[in-house]
């Protein structure tokens, strides 16, 4: 059985890479929506490393809607990539700086 | 009594108020203006009855504190005694003469109601100059005096002439009453009240202080006080060189220039250096000063009367002399001369001031005399009232302008002899000056009502006497103008009438024989047969031989230029004083509004406009940049959170 910090280190590590995936993307956004889906589990991971060390079932209570909430998120960021894409005809992130000052 | 002050000096007021702020028909107007000033004449008569045939003391009570700072308090108080009574009397009976012309003179302006509005608030404020017993309430009069007067010489306010002239009057009355301003100040420092009685009453104790206002020069606080409180009077009275403004308030309409600009307002000055009569008597620097002005006035603006050819012009040039006049008695000290003339002056130079309206009613608001001429058949009335008004002027023996001027004459005289500084030079001022009065009254006088009938056909079908309004004014004035003054010269000159109030008095009782001595001592002096002098040499002038004036015109071409351009006191000051100001103000708005007001202004948003142009590049709308941001303070924020104790 690997250790706690095993685990944080798997969770950070995964953390890492979805920060980055976010912002060293500049093609799909898609990727960012994955992305973002990405660094809620590394969290959620955290969570279950804790519970099962603290032997508290709090921590996976949590996870639950974590990932009950994740999914209502994912769902209404596709919809909206979907209204992006009828109007836009794409999905490049460099294409979409309307919010430019 | 003080009920009774109050009503004199209200009762105008509210009949500005009745006349000036409700809607009411011209009837009403008039009526009620009328009614107010004519009740504060019957009640001015009673006070002067009771002062001056009962002998009862005089009023002198503060009223109401307006407002108090440490020790020095603002009050509203009326004094009330001979000099005073008089002063009441003249000005409430000249105001009332003008009110009654006025229903004929302005009957078809529109402004109507307005005008007697203005007339009305004139009188309550004059009355508060005259009345008051302190120097704060003098200020305030003197200051609503002057702004009536602003208001009536731009009373046709569409006329480009009349605004440029009541500009005029206003700008060069506030240099004069800057300095008043300063020597109330300057009261104010030394005596540490503004009450008469108190200041007169420890003047003697400052007799000898000395201020610094330029360091390392030594001033008597008497003189500065009395030099700057009659720069206000020289602004008011119109005296040199701050008289340019009262011929210009010509512009106004004829029965404003008889009472304000002739009869009263314009004597503020003098009555104000009578009342401060025991202080200037402490300084005879500031004596000779105001001898000397007076001098140059009564002289050389007698001199400009003669060039002119608008009636109105004439009689303003000769209320300046006549001022001047004034001006020389209180500067000989002859503060009861000084006074008497007034009084004589308000008389028939508000009479000449009327019948020279009634004329210019007569030939259709035409002032000059060139198209006049012939007009005795036409005019009776007139023509007679304004022939005592002009001989009253000229001081023809046994009528009123004979006894003021005589002694003013006298009193010159005698302050020549008792080697005044200036002196000489003021006494053969106004003994010229007699020569040039009778000179120009003359020949206004001549070429008004005599000789050829210069107007064209349509005018002169149109001719007739003015109205009962304006004649019984006329006629009114005309018979205090022929006795006020043989019936008064005695109390006030010779007799007891001013003790106590004014402080000095050159005349002995012993030199008077009564009024027939008066005048045949008169005849026998120069000034009777100069006076001769200047109406022969108008009749010889004006109705001989009148091609010789033009021949005069002629040859002293450079002087009758100068007399034109009167002096170019009018051209010096718009070059001087109206150019510099505008030059400088100019220098403002190029350096200080431009360069730097608007530099800072403009300066401030542009800046705001570069900082926000930089900042603007950080938000690019990118997502991931906004998130990389995030990220980027998340590190910072833990970092600070983790390390920062350590640090």
């Amino acid at each position: 059985m690997p250790e706690l910090n095993e685990f944080l280190i798997v969770a950070a590590v995964l953390f890492c890479i979805s920060a980055a995936g976010i912002f060293l993307n500049r093609k799909n956004l898609l990727i960012i929506l994955m992305c973002i889906e990405l660094m809620l589990l590394s969290v959620n991971m955290n969570f279950i490393a804790f519970s099962y060390f603290n032997a508290d079932l709090a921590g996976q209570v949590f996870v639950f809607f974590i990932l009950t909430v994740a999914a209502a998120e994912s769902a209404i960021g596709l919809a909206i990539l979907i209204i992006l894409f009828r109007n836009k005809y794409s999905i490049n992130v460099d294409d979409i700086n309307t919010m430019k000052g | 009594m003080q009920n009774i002050s109050l009503a004199i000096v209200l009762a105008p007021l509210f009949g500005a108020i009745i006349a000036g702020l409700f809607p009411v028909s011209k009837r009403v107007a008039h009526s009620v203006t009328i009614g107010a000033v004519g009740l504060s004449f019957v009640l001015s008569v009673c006070v002067f009855y009771k002062i001056v045939i009962l002998g009862e003391a005089g009023f002198n009570e503060t009223l109401y504190i307006w407002l108090e700072v440490g020790a020095i308090k603002f009050e509203i108080g009326f004094m009330v005694d001979s000099l005073t009574a008089m002063m009441m009397l003249v000005v409430t009976f000249v105001s009332w003469m003008v009110h009654i012309y006025t229903v004929g003179y302005m009957r078809d302006d529109p402004g109507y109601n307005r005008f007697f509005s203005y007339i009305s608030l004139f009188t309550f404020a004059m009355l508060m100059l005259v009345m008051s017993n302190n120097f704060m309430q003098l200020f305030f009069g003197w200051e609503a005096v002057g702004l009536v007067s602003y208001l009536l010489i731009g009373f046709w306010f569409t006329r480009e002439s009349a605004i440029y002239a009541n500009l005029k009057a206003f700008l060069v009355n506030r240099v004069g009453d800057f300095g008043f301003i300063l020597g109330i100040a300057a009261v104010l420092m030394y005596f540490n009240s503004l009450n008469y009685v108190e200041v007169f009453s420890h003047a003697n104790e400052h007799k000898d202080t000395m201020m610094q206002i330029i360091p390392g020069l030594d001033w008597s606080v008497m003189t500065v006080i009395c030099i700057l409180l009659f720069i206000g009077a020289m602004g008011k009275s119109a005296q040199f060189p701050l008289h340019v403004w009262l011929p210009d308030s010509m512009e106004g309409p004829t029965p404003i220039s008889a009472l304000i600009h002739a009869a009263t307002m314009v004597t503020a000055g003098i009555f104000m250096v009578a009342r401060m009569s025991p202080l200037f008597e402490l300084s005879t620097t500031a004596l000779s000063f105001v001898m000397i002005i007076g001098a140059i006035t009564a002289l050389f603006m007698g001199l400009l009367g003669l060039v002119q050819n608008d009636i109105k012009r004439v009689v303003a040039y000769s209320t300046l002399s006549q001022l001047g006049y004034m001006t020389v008695a209180l500067g000989a000290s002859a503060y009861a001369a000084g006074v008497f003339h007034l009084m004589t002056h308000a008389f028939f130079k508000a009479l000449l001031f009327l019948g020279a309206g009634s004329v210019i009613i007569a030939m259709h608001h035409e002032q000059d005399m060139r198209k006049m001429g012939g007009l005795k058949k036409y005019l009776p009335i007139t023509y007679w009232t304004a022939l005592i008004g002009s001989l009253a002027l000229i001081g023809f023996p046994g009528f009123s302008g004979f006894f003021s001027k005589d002694a003013i004459i006298e009193a010159t005289h005698h302050a020549y002899e008792a080697e005044r500084a200036g002196a000489g030079f003021a006494y053969y001022a106004v003994l010229l000056g007699v020569f040039i009065t009778a000179l120009y009254s003359f020949r206004m006088f001549f070429l008004t009502f005599h000789g050829k009938e210069r107007m064209d056909e349509h005018t002169r079908s149109h001719l007739h006497e003015s109205p009962k309004v304006v004649t019984i004014p006329l006629i009114l004035l005309a018979i205090p103008s022929v006795f006020i003054g043989m019936l008064t010269i005695e109390p006030m000159l010779f007799g007891e009438y001013f003790k106590g109030v004014i402080a000095h008095n050159p005349f002995n009782a012993e030199d008077y024989h009564g009024v027939i001595g008066f005048m045949i001592h008169g005849m026998l002096q120069p000034p009777f047969w100069l006076a001769m002098a200047g109406v022969g040499t108008a009749y010889y002038l004006y109705m001989k031989a009148p091609h010789i004036p033009e021949q005069i015109t002629y040859r002293c071409n450079l002087f009758h230029k100068i007399l034109l351009d009167k002096y170019g006191f009018d051209r010096f000051n718009d070059w001087f004083f109206a150019g510099g100001t505008r030059k400088i103000g100019n220098i403002f708005w190029k350096i200080g509004d431009i360069k730097i007001i608007e530099g800072i202004v403009n300066g401030l948003a542009k800046m705001v406009i570069w900082l926000s142009s930089v900042i603007r590049q950080t938000q690019t709308g990118f997502l991931y940049h906004y998130a990389f941001a995030m990220i980027l303070g998340l590190a910072v924020l833990l970092g600070i959170f983790v390390f920062g104790a350590k640090l």
